[in-house]
C-alpha cells in the first residue's frame, strides 16, 4: 500500500482520486510512526519549493525520508525536494540527488510557467515507464526545473533546453509532470509505481 | 525539429454550468439543459481534449456549495487538468476550489474591480493556479476590456490590462474577443499575435471558432498556446479527434 506523505504543501484530492480510480490502495502519512505501515511512498507537492521544504522540516519527517529504502516517488515540487538546492527561495533541500532545481529563464517562444502537455523521452528501460511509448505527452505546470544529469535523469523533456522530466536513484523516483492529470499514460505510470 | 520542443498546442472545450448542470444557449439567452457536466467532461477527455474550462453562471446563494461539489465530482472522474471560472471574488472561493481538485481558477470582472486580487491569489496558491480571463471588444479602433460578458466597457485598454495582470502574478491569460465570439468566422488572430508578443505567460485564444481551419489558422498565424471553443464542440460540428489529426497533418504539435 502507498503512503502519501502529508506535510501541508498543496492539495492531494486529484492524486487520491486517481489512485481510487485505479484501485491502488493508499493511506495518508501524518505521523512518523505511520511510515512502517506502507511498502512505498509518494511525496506530493505544489507551490513554492522553499516553503514546501520548511513545512516538511516542521513535520520531523526529513531524517526518515532520507533513510527510506522502499520505493518513493516525488511528484512536481515533491520531486524537486529530493534535489540538493532550488533557486526558488535559494533553498537547501533533501539532497538525496546531488543535482539542482533551477528557474526557467524567459526567452522568446518559451513562456513561463511551462504549462501544458510536453513530450517525454526515456532511454533507460525502467519499470516506471513500462507500457508507455517514448515521446508520449505528459502534463506539466512549473516555473522551476531539475537540470539534466547523465546519471540521474530517467526521462527528459525539451523546453528551450533539455531538462529532467523524471529522475531515479536506487529506490527514489521523481516526476516533474503530474501523472494524476496526464491522461491514460499518467495512470499507467501510477500503476507501474504501485508494482515496483 | 519542432520549435516548441515538444510542448503541444492545447485544445480546450468550455462548458457553461448553471446550478450544477451544463447549459447551452446563445449569449446566455434561451438556456437549455445540456446534461451532466461530469459525463460531458469525461466524454471530452476521452476524445482527446487537453484541458477543460467550466464557466459557472449560477446566480443563487447556494452557488459556492454547488460548484465545489461539481469540482469534486469532476476531479474524481477526469484525468486531465481543468479550470473553473465565474463568480470567484475572494481567496476563500479559490481555496475551496483548490481543495476540491481544481487545477486553476479564472477570474475576470473581480480582477478588474480589484486588481490586488491577482496578487493575493498568486501569493496564496502560486501563479500556475491563476488564470486572468479578459473579454475584449473593439471601440474606436481600440481594444477595450469589457465586463459582464462583453456588455459593459471599462476604461482599460486590453494590452495594458494584460501586461498589468502578468505583472501582478497571472499565470495564464484567457482572451475572448467579443467581436469574434459567436460569429464562427475565426479567431481574432491579429489581436492574439499582438498580445502574444507582449507577454511571457501562456495565452488561450477564445471567440470565433467555426471550423477546424480556424484552429489551424490561429496556431500558424500566431504563436498562441491554446485555443478554446464551446458550441462547435457541444453541437458536434468539430470532433476533437478529427481536429487533432488535421492539426497534426499541418505539422502543429498536438497530443494524439
Amino acid at each position: 500500500m502507498i503512503g502519501i506523505i502529508s506535510y501541508g504543501a498543496g492539495n492531494i484530492f486529484s492524486l487520491t482520486s486517481a489512485l481510487l480510480r485505479l484501485n491502488i490502495p493508499y493511506g495518508i502519512i501524518t505521523n512518523s510512526s505511520d511510515f512502517e505501515l506502507y511498502d512505498r511512498y509518494i511525496i506530493p507537492g505544489v507551490g513554492h519549493a522553499g516553503s514546501a521544504m520548511d513545512k516538511l522540516i516542521k513535520t520531523g519527517f526529513v531524517p526518515i525520508i532520507k533513510s527510506l529504502k522502499k520505493p518513493t516517488l516525488g511528484i512536481c515540487v515533491g520531486m524537486q525536494l529530493l534535489t540538493s538546492f532550488s533557486e526558488e527561495g535559494n533553498s537547501d533541500l533533501l539532497s538525496i540527488f546531488p543535482i539542482k532545481t533551477l528557474k526557467f529563464t524567459n526567452s522568446i517562444g518559451f513562456k513561463v510557467p511551462h504549462t501544458g502537455w510536453n513530450r517525454v523521452y526515456f532511454d533507460k528501460g525502467e519499470k516506471l515507464f513500462e507500457n508507455i511509448p517514448a515521446g508520449s505527452h505528459f502534463y506539466f505546470v512549473h516555473s522551476y526545473f531539475i537540470e539534466y544529469n547523465n546519471e540521474y535523469t530517467l526521462a527528459s523533456a525539451n523546453y528551450n533546453k533539455k531538462f529532467s522530466a523524471s529522475i531515479w536513484k536506487n529506490n527514489f523516483y521523481g516526476v516533474q509532470f503530474h501523472p494524476e492529470k496526464s491522461g491514460v499514460y499518467g495512470e499507467y505510470l501510477l500503476t507501474n509505481f504501485s508494482k515496483i | 525539429m519542432n520549435p516548441s520542443g515538444g510542448l503541444a498546442k492545447r485544445i480546450i472545450p468550455c462548458l457553461d454550468v448553471k446550478d450544477g448542470r451544463t447549459v447551452k444557449g446563445v449569449n446566455f439567452v434561451n438556456l437549455q439543459d445540456a446534461g451532466d457536466p461530469v459525463e460531458l467532461a469525461w466524454n471530452y477527455s476521452n476524445q482527446g481534449a487537453d484541458e477543460l474550462v467550466f464557466l459557472d453562471i449560477t446566480a443563487t446563494v447556494e452557488r459556492r456549495k454547488t460548484i465545489v461539489e461539481l469540482v469534486k465530482a469532476v476531479a474524481r472522474q477526469i484525468n486531465i487538468p481543468f479550470t473553473i471560472g465565474g463568480g470567484i471574488n475572494e481567496i476563500l472561493d479559490a481555496d475551496a476550489l483548490l481543495n476540491a481538485g481544481a487545477d486553476k481558477i479564472s477570474i475576470n470582472s473581480a480582477a478588474v474591480r480589484n486588481p490586488q486580487l491577482i496578487n493575493q491569489m498568486a501569493k496564496a496558491f502560486g501563479v500556475q493556479f491563476v488564470v486572468v480571463a479578459i473579454d475584449t471588444r473593439l471601440i474606436n479602433k481600440k481594444n477595450i476590456v469589457h465586463l459582464n460578458g462583453g456588455r459593459i466597457p471599462t476604461a482599460l485598454e486590453t494590452i495594458d490590462w494584460i501586461k498589468e495582470a502578468e505583472d501582478r502574478g497571472a499565470g495564464e491569460i484567457l482572451l475572448t474577443s467579443m467581436d469574434h465570439d459567436g460569429t464562427k468566422a475565426g479567431f481574432d488572430n491579429q489581436l492574439l499575435e499582438l498580445v502574444n508578443k507582449v507577454v511571457g505567460i501562456p495565452v488561450i485564444a477564445s471567440g470565433g471558432a467555426g471550423t477546424a481551419q480556424h484552429f489551424v489558422d490561429v496556431f500558424t498565424k500566431t504563436n498562441i498556446d491554446a485555443a478554446l471553443a464551446a458550441s462547435v464542440f457541444h453541437y458536434g460540428e468539430i470532433l476533437i479527434p478529427d481536429l487533432k489529426e488535421i492539426l497534426y497533418n499541418k505539422n502543429i504539435e498536438v497530443r494524439l
